[in-house]
């Protein structure tokens, strides 16, 4: 496969929408977990099994059911090379777990990239839908309507007790996994995030980095999802993460007002200062970018930087990562290159946007 | 990756450990992790939610003396896949639908812990979970009639009755 149009772009078109209070949320994301009966969970499973999976999912979505989500594209990841599987995990369009540890892994996309179905992830099906801005309900409506197609094509593993059932214990019952994407710079400056962030685990939400379980909060974006699956109904959880997300976007904006107010002066400094510092660095590490990047994001918002757009900026978010960097400039780079291509990348895109 | 420890195991624990500024990179498998005694609490931010999951799934902590409960537990074992309790504790996976069959008796208080209950309330599927939509109503239909009973509402304990009666023909009928 020499060109795989989901790769080549960095900004999914559905990111090209704002969506509600984009200043401050830059995602709102679904996914469901759900199983084949009588198959066993992809990491038990044997290779035949595991193709068994594939082509009892992969078809269902080729049918008419489906027209009304865009036409969808099936990549199976032993197809794609590495490059390309990084670029994917990069756009959250697969997850880690997807691109490297799965057997007859498969993904569904569809054209704006707003839908996608992995097949052979920790669960044999996970639907995963993505929308701009603050849209948890959009976003659950989307999802469960899929669910419903797949539903009505296979039988589902399902207990009248348990719920959906799932290979892992943490996804049981509704199986979902309702998560935003926040920017939320005045409050890490003000100091105020660790006691937000804690007041957030004790109603049963949890708090990730960017790139999911495991990673690290970077250039101050941060993920929130439900960590209750069970005994809850799903929009009960929806709501839920609706509300406490609410409150942080409220809080993020006191905060940012704040600092206008009291420190105006430091505040612009901050933001011109790592502008600079984009347009004219010649060697640019991805955290500092993150850092930088997130100070003019918070800036434009601000109003201290004219002329650029958010959506530029969440392009970048995603340029400047590793796999993509290494997708436009090739792919032998090593880390100075990398630091080096990243410089000029961002320098090029930032000095012509005045 | 296997568990550079032993290199037998697949590796389940990544950390980076910083000590003076060096940094070093860990890639082990559970069991190493325990012997090597890096399984400290406090850091479990750097561990797979994975590594903490089976902390909560094993039930005594390691080196107690098991009491025979926990034993019992340990050997269940799912008659479809052939997992065994003690495997799943440690993987933090079931390995098919049917092992949360097998493993019932055990999963409540762990269903507690991670979710803080132990049944589902939430979506249903359309095809086969019919019946337990039926099901459903009919269970809240009788706490309903429980409630006016006590409350000597007696009409409308008797068309609570009556619904109820219909609802249970209807899924004899299927």
């Amino acid at each position: 496969m020499s060109s795989l149009r989901f790769t080549e772009q960095a900004l999914s078109d559905w990111m090209r929408s704002g969506g509600s209070h984009s200043e401050i949320v830059i995602s709102s994301r679904m996914r469901i977990a759900r199983n084949l009966e009588h198959l066993p969970f992809p990491m038990l499973a044997s290779l035949e099994q595991s193709e068994e999976v594939l082509e009892l999912l992969a078809p269902v979505f080729h049918e008419e059911a489906a027209a009304d989500f865009g036409s969808f594209q099936l990549l199976k990841l032993d197809e794609v090379n590495e490059l390309d599987k990084k670029v994917l995990v990069e756009k959250h369009l697969i997850s880690p777990n997807l691109a490297n540890d799965s057997r007859s892994a498969a993904v569904l996309l569809n054209e704006d990239e707003s839908v996608s179905i992995m097949i052979n992830e920790e669960d044999h099906l996970r639907i995963q839908c993505l929308f701009p801005g603050l849209q948890v309900r959009e976003a659950w409506e989307r999802a469960t309507a899929i669910d419903d197609i797949f539903e009505a094509a296979v039988n589902y593993a399902f207990d009248d007790k348990r719920g959906y059932l799932t290979s892992c214990p943490t996804n049981v019952g509704t199986g979902l996994r309702a998560s935003v994407m926040l920017h939320l710079p005045a409050l890490v400056m003000t100091h105020q995030i660790n006691r937000i962030l804690s007041a957030v685990n004790q109603v049963g939400l949890t708090v990730r980095g960017i790139y999911g379980e495991g990673s690290e909060a970077v250039g101050n974006i941060f993920q929130i999802s439900n960590q209750i699956t069970l005994g809850q109904t799903e929009s009960e959880i929806i709501e839920n993460l609706h509300s406490v997300v609410t409150q942080i976007i409220e809080h993020e904006r006191n905060a940012r007002e704040r600092l206008l107010v009291d420190s105006a002066l430091r505040i612009t400094d901050r933001v011109k200062r790592s502008y600079g510092i984009l347009c004219y660095a010649a060697l640019m590490e991805l955290k500092e970018s993150a850092q930088r990047l997130s100070d003019v994001r918070l800036g434009v918002d601000l109003g201290i930087l004219e002329g650029l757009s958010i959506s530029v900026l969440n392009e970048l978010n995603v340029k400047t990562q590793p796999g993509f960097l290494q997708k436009m400039f090739g792919d032998e780079l090593n880390a100075t290159e990398r630091d080096m291509y990243r410089a000029k990348l961002l320098r090029e895109t930032l000095g012509t946007q005045h | 990756m296997q568990c550079q420890e032993c290199g037998v195991k697949p590796a389940t624990l990544h950390f980076t450990k910083i000590v003076n500024g060096e940094k070093t990179e860990f890639h082990i498998c559970e069991s190493c992790a325990r012997e090597k005694g890096e399984l400290i609490p406090g850091t479990a931010g750097g561990f797979s939610i994975h590594s903490l999951l089976s902390g909560l799934l094993d039930l005594e902590g390691a080196g107690k003396e098991k009491s025979a409960a926990t034993k019992t537990t340990q050997s269940l074992q799912c008659e479809n896949c052939g997992m065994t309790y003690s495997q799943f504790s440690k993987l933090g996976r079931f390995g098919c639908s049917s092992c949360y069959k097998y493993f019932n008796s055990a999963l409540d208080p762990l269903f507690k812990r991670v979710h803080g209950s132990t049944s589902h309330v939430g979506k249903i599927p359309k095809r086969a979970g019919a019946q337990i939509v039926f099901k459903r109503q009919i269970d809240e239909l009788k706490q309903e009639l429980q409630q006016s009973i006590i409350q000597e509402e007696f009409e409308k304990a008797a068309e609570l009755r009556d619904q109820i009666r219909k609802l249970e023909k209807e899924i004899t009928q299927e």
